[in-house]
């Protein structure tokens, strides 16, 4: 699904990551483990085309998206990857609906309102639709922020830390809504995350080594 | 999600400051919209009411003084001029016509004029009721005054001394209503018309052989047989008469110079109000943009492209700028219409509200290049939006 070789990403002097090798296969759930400083930001980054390696190749389905242009990309990413980041970052100015909405247009799809809708319910907060991310809670956030990660039927699922503000119970929980939404989308899910607890909770493992200068390869697992 | 929703749920997000904004553009565009309308209409309305008349010519006075009060109504005269100089410009071979105004008398403020048929033919004037006076002391309307006044055919009524309301009455000199005439959007219609020996007769000059010799008018409006006239006539009756020539043309673009350097200050202190609300709308842009960046990031991180993001913030301004325009102008229009209610003297004013100057463009265009400038640097900063480090931030 998708292939990543030779990566190596340096902001000045500093190798922020590097990845000789690492392939996923469609519908793959990934945990992106590492400490904090490691780079799996920077590589979830690249994942995301947001970032482009300083070296390497990124293909993703079909396309290398390292070597597309900078606005190819940003067609591509709207088109094929659901973001959820580690601080949301929903539309304050928007309501719950109004974000779904506004990720379907920035992606240049219609307006599907059904399909909004069955999302918001799927995930638990279709009677929040009209509400502003000020009136959340942190975890209805999420689940927004969750239900729009996959609102364009993505083929990456990007979460980053998406554990850090929860207790155990809404570890488990939030993980099996990505799963789950990830494979409604039929998308490959990676989740970046230090957190120990998200370990027995997806079944691929991909984890950078601590140091983030001239490391040794990257070591590729399944639990 | 349209670009203009997304605009106004921002705007939304901060009403104080949106509605400051848009007020204050609203206000500059009205006021510069408003002089436009205004001079426009008066220019017009002046060019209108002077139009044909190439000459005035009254007793030794200011030549704008002759042209307010004969032309435009709205001036005392200076004197009066024997009956016999108009029989003078009568046999002048450069002059086509004269025709003569007696002034002096009014009835509940405005002026009746002695005068002969001519005057109701210069303006276009048509008798809407009745028939133009025959005796002495026939009364003709025009529309407004006949509108106002509520006065029909066959009506009696009794002049006051002086052009202005609350002078001495002519108490055994009543004027009878026998016409009444549609309007022509001239000074015609706020006057009250009558023959000049009416006039003569209101002030008793009627009643022995030494008085008839004595007759005497007030104004001559003269229109020339040729333009060739302009070069020598004035000057000559300046020279060689005890009478002053007055060009309306010449008079009216000099009252309007001199009107028209109040209207440039009320304009530059309006378009301060324009300049001054671009400031604050790029002050508003730029202050949210510090808490705006994530949401920008986020839109870049959802398949928005750099372009796209600013365009956000440029939409944003434009909807903001088109807004208080196009309230200024609503303003501008609605309070010329207004004028016609609070100022009855400026109510013909109150027809501009209903025209679109073609000025009006320059002015929505200037303010929606504000727009736009007020936005230039807060789009920069988005189209220059590093969003993996900003999405890593916080």
């Amino acid at each position: 699904m998708f292939e990543l070789v030779g990566i190596r990403h340096r902001y000045g002097a500093i190798t922020a990551v590097e990845v000789p090798e690492w392939r996923a296969a469609t519908g793959d759930a990934w945990l992106l483990a590492g400490q904090s400083g490691s780079g799996k930001s920077t590589l979830l980054h690249i994942l995301a085309g947001l970032t482009k390696p300083t070296v390497g190749s990124v293909i993703i389905g079909d396309t290398d998206i390292a070597a597309l242009s900078e606005s190819a990309r940003d067609r591509w990413r709207g088109r094929n990857v659901g973001l959820v980041p580690q601080r949301l970052h929903l539309v304050g100015a928007l309501d719950v609906r109004d974000n779904l909405r506004l990720a379907r247009s920035l992606a240049g799809h219609p307006v599907d309102e059904a399909h909004i809708s069955a999302l918001l319910e799927a995930v638990g907060v279709i009677e929040l639709a009209r509400r502003f991310p000020s009136q959340l809670s942190h975890g209805q956030a999420q689940r927004v922020a969750i239900a729009r990660a996959v609102v364009n039927r993505p083929v990456l699922v990007l979460a980053d830390e998406p554990t850090a503000n929860l207790d155990d119970f809404h570890v488990a929980r939030a993980l099996e809504m990505l799963r789950v939404q990830a494979i409604e989308a039929g998308a490959t899910l990676v989740v970046a995350s230090h957190d120990a607890r998200v370990r027995s909770l997806l079944p691929n493992l991909f984890t950078l080594p601590a140091s983030n200068v001239a490391a040794p390869a990257a070591s590729v697992g399944v639990q | 999600m349209s670009l203009f929703r997304l605009a106004w749920a921002y705007a939304r997000r901060r009403p104080l400051s949106t509605l400051l904004v848009v007020i204050m553009l609203a206000l500059g565009v009205a006021t510069v919209a408003l002089t436009m309308l205004i001079t426009r209409e008066l220019e017009a309305r002046l060019t209108r009411d002077a139009a044909g008349i190439d000459l005035v010519v009254g007793a030794k006075g200011s030549p704008l003084q002759i042209v307010l009060a004969g032309v435009y109504h709205a001036d005392v005269p200076p004197g009066n001029i024997p009956l016999a100089a108009i029989e003078t410009l009568r046999r002048n071979p450069l002059i086509a016509q004269v025709i003569p105004l007696a002034l002096g008398d009014s009835f509940r403020g405005f002026r009746i004029v002695g005068t002969e048929p001519e005057l109701v033919t210069h303006y276009g004037g048509v008798l809407e009721k009745g028939e133009l006076w025959s005796l002495p002391l026939d009364a003709v309307l025009g529309s407004e005054v006949a509108r106002t006044l509520q006065l029909r055919i066959g009506d009696r009524f009794v002049g006051s001394h002086g052009l202005a309301e609350g002078g001495g009455q002519h108490a055994d000199a009543r004027y009878s209503v026998t016409g009444v005439l549609a309007p022509t959007g001239t000074v015609l219609d706020r006057l009250v018309l009558t023959s000049l020996a009416s006039v003569w007769t209101v002030h008793g000059h009627e009643h022995d052989a030494d008085a008839v010799a004595r007759r005497e008018v007030t104004l001559a409006l003269v229109k020339y047989r040729t333009p060739l006239a302009a070069v020598s006539l004035p000057r000559a009756i300046d020279k060689e008469t005890e009478l002053v020539a007055a060009s309306p043309a010449f008079e009216t673009a000099r009252l309007l110079t001199v009107f028209g350097a109040g209207v440039d200050l009320i304009r530059a202190f309006a378009w301060l109000l324009i300049v001054a609300s671009t400031l604050m709308l790029f002050v508003a842009l730029a202050q949210t943009l510090d808490e705006r960046r994530y949401d920008l990031a986020i839109m870049r991180a959802l398949g928005a492209s750099r372009g796209q993001v600013a365009t956000v913030l440029l939409t944003e301004s434009l909807v903001l700028a088109a807004a208080g325009t196009a309230l200024g102008l609503v303003v501008a229009h609605v309070a010329a219409a207004a004028t016609g209610w609070w100022l009855p003297q400026a109510g013909p004013l109150s027809a501009a509200a209903r025209h679109f100057v073609p000025e009006e463009w320059a002015v929505v265009a200037m303010a929606l290049a504000a727009g736009i400038l007020a936005a230039l640097w807060p789009a920069w900063r988005a189209y220059r939006l590093d969003v993996a480090a900003t999405l890593a931030e916080g």
